[in-house]
């Protein structure tokens, strides 16, 4: 996708700096407080954020990284188990689904019988439907299946998720020509090495996009795993922060403010290092209407 | 449709791969085929099942027929759930779409530091909405603190502060779509209205926005489907709080309703399920006459 934003058959005329670019910025620095406020307020007294949230930290209410220690280990759930547990779930999730439904997608267009049809009006008719719709009898589904572990929760997103990844899959198919193919079979490979030597590595750009929207969607979801995983035992990220918020009385703001900087950290990390990629994927995966 | 008749051909002249592939299905189809009826068809056709039962466990229920759409539209709290859900969507389409619209047009005017404003714009999008509403609600009690109330007890500013959270949260992400669509607007016609002595506003309405109609098909369509499935950020940011003493959730949507209606004990569980029905009804048809009416309005290729 295009990276530039100047419009590429315009005449080249120089980026001007002018009162847009001022205004821009004012609504930048504005568009980015709530985050900002966050992180401040992480360094601050539990009990100066609520009355004084606007306020700089000072010598009375700077409390370092005291809240990061008090949060990590604050509660009968350690922070970084669901650190780690999201990372398992959004990581092991993403790699399924890609693996899967690319080689559904692949047979879904190439071979386009009855089968494949009914399944691949089923995934596009999933995507209409709301969580809600299935949120009681999917978990019920997924406990009775044992899937309620972070190690087979996976199994849930792919049959989730399914709907959109194959959908947009089967689309960039059509697009691959066949003659590659046909030549690969000509050549005696068959038709597994001929879907993992040939058609895969001419998906990349379609994998990486769908990889990232899968990404977004597991690494940030919060009611599947809350309904699906035994909690007693599997926290992830959203999870523990709504565990920590959502107990009310005491709550210890400055805890809550230290792991949501931390929990938001990843995810700056993760956009810095493929932002190209991100946007595209998102543009890509708007077309899907 | 055109398309549709493409493939079919394709994968009939190649018989060369089709033959030696139609066997495969148990390896290429059958995983995800597997997992999409453990985690979608299965509990979607249960789902419409239980709904005229009434149950306690998904293997303990009894037949009561339409009961539980009676009692889910005699439901106060679903009742003002769904007119609430209704304005919400329709004041949140709109804001969204008009502001990220104007920011997508002004980064496309050829000024500095455009992508970096873009980033900016489009990070929000990356947080999730628990998180999110975490923040906000931060924001809000630091300001509400000034006037002595809070989001628990007002809901028109609980109501508004749902909707800021929103478009903060989603703008970054219609604004992509807007500039993808934006420098996809042929530029001999806008020289050519320019040439024919339109004005900005009239190049912008007649030549501009007739041109983007399928950004904005998109970006109205997800825009109202996302805010009509709100349930995220309603939880983190108010949990539906303020409640009357009838026992209504004031700033409640349709999504945490459902959510809250299983959770009241088992008896609602069928009602619950119920209302999921209905509101899955509601996102479907919603999203067909959407779509309908503005692909009617596309500019024909």
């Amino acid at each position: 996708m295009q990276n530039k934003l100047t419009p590429n058959k315009a005449p080249m005329t120089k980026p001007k700096f002018g009162f847009l670019t001022i205004l821009f910025a004012v609504i930048c620095i504005g568009y980015m407080i709530p985050v900002l406020l966050v992180l401040m307020n992480s360094l601050k007294t539990n009990g100066s954020i609520n009355t004084a949230t606007f306020a700089f930290p000072n010598a009375e209410t700077f409390m370092g990284i005291g809240n990061y220690v008090h949060g990590i280990t604050f509660g009968n759930y350690p922070f970084y188990y669901s650190v780690g547990y999201s990372f398992l779930i959004t990581v092991v999730s993403t790699a399924l689904i890609l693996v899967a439904t690319s080689m559904a997608a692949w047979y879904i267009s190439r071979v386009w019988n009855t089968m494949s049809k009914v399944v691949y009006y089923l995934c596009i008719f999933s995507m209409i439907v709301p969580f809600q719709m299935v949120m009681y009898t999917l978990a019920d589904t997924a406990r009775g299946l044992h899937l309620d572990t972070p190690f087979t929760i996976p199994v849930i997103y792919l049959g989730f998720g399914a709907g959109l990844a194959v959908f947009m899959f089967t689309g960039f198919v059509k697009g691959i020509p066949l003659e590659i193919e046909e030549a690969a079979a000509i050549d005696g490979c068959g038709t597994v090495g001929t879907f993992f030597r040939v058609t895969l590595p001419v998906m990349k750009p379609t994998l990486v996009s769908v990889g990232i929207l899968e990404i977004m969607w597991v690494w940030n979801d919060y009611l599947l795993p809350y309904l699906v995983l035994d909690r007693t035992k599997y926290m992830t990220i959203p999870i523990h922060i709504q565990y920590l918020q959502g107990s009310y009385g005491s709550v210890d703001m400055g805890a809550v403010m230290a792991l949501i900087t931390l929990s938001i950290i990843p995810i700056i990390v993760f956009y810095l290092a493929c932002q190209k990629h991100i946007i595209a994927g998102v543009t890509a995966g708007a077309v899907k209407g | 449709m055109a398309k549709k008749k493409k493939v079919d051909n394709t994968a009939l002249r190649s018989g060369l791969i089709r033959n030696t592939m139609c066997k495969w299905w148990p390896l290429f189809l059958l995983p995800t085929f597997a997992a999409f009826c453990i985690g979608f068809l299965y509990p979607f056709v249960k789902g419409i099942f239980m709904s005229f039962t009434s149950f306690k466990t998904m293997s303990n229920y009894k037949w009561v027929g339409l009961d539980n759409y009676a009692k889910a539209f005699s439901d106060p709290t679903f009742v003002h759930a769904f007119w609430l859900t209704a304005l919400f969507t329709v004041l949140s389409l709109v804001i969204i779409n008009v502001l990220a619209f104007a920011i997508a047009y002004g980064l496309t005017r050829e000024i500095r530091g455009a992508n970096l404003f873009r980033s900016v714009f489009f990070l929000p999008n990356l947080i999730g909405g628990i998180v999110l509403g975490y923040i906000w609600r931060m924001v809000f009690t630091g300001i509400l603190s000034y006037f002595n109330t809070n989001l628990d007890l007002n809901s028109t500013v609980g109501f508004w502060a749902l909707i800021i959270v929103v478009a903060w949260q989603q703008i970054g992400y219609m604004m992509i779509i807007y500039i993808a669509g934006l420098m996809a607007v042929p530029n001999d016609m806008i020289e050519a209205a320019k040439i024919d002595g339109a004005t900005g506003w009239q190049t912008l309405w007649n030549v501009t926005i007739p041109n983007m109609m399928p950004s904005i098909t998109i970006c109205t369509f997800l825009t109202l489907t996302n805010s009509f499935k709100l349930f995220d950020q309603n939880l983190a940011l108010t949990g539906g709080n303020p409640v009357t003493a009838t026992g209504v959730k004031l700033t409640e949507l349709l999504a945490l309703n459902i959510y809250n209606t299983f959770n009241i004990n088992w008896k609602w569980h069928g009602v619950a399920q119920a209302k999921a029905v209905v509101f899955f009804i509601l996102v479907a048809v919603i999203a067909l006459i959407q779509l309908r009416v503005t692909r009617s309005k596309e500019v024909q290729q």
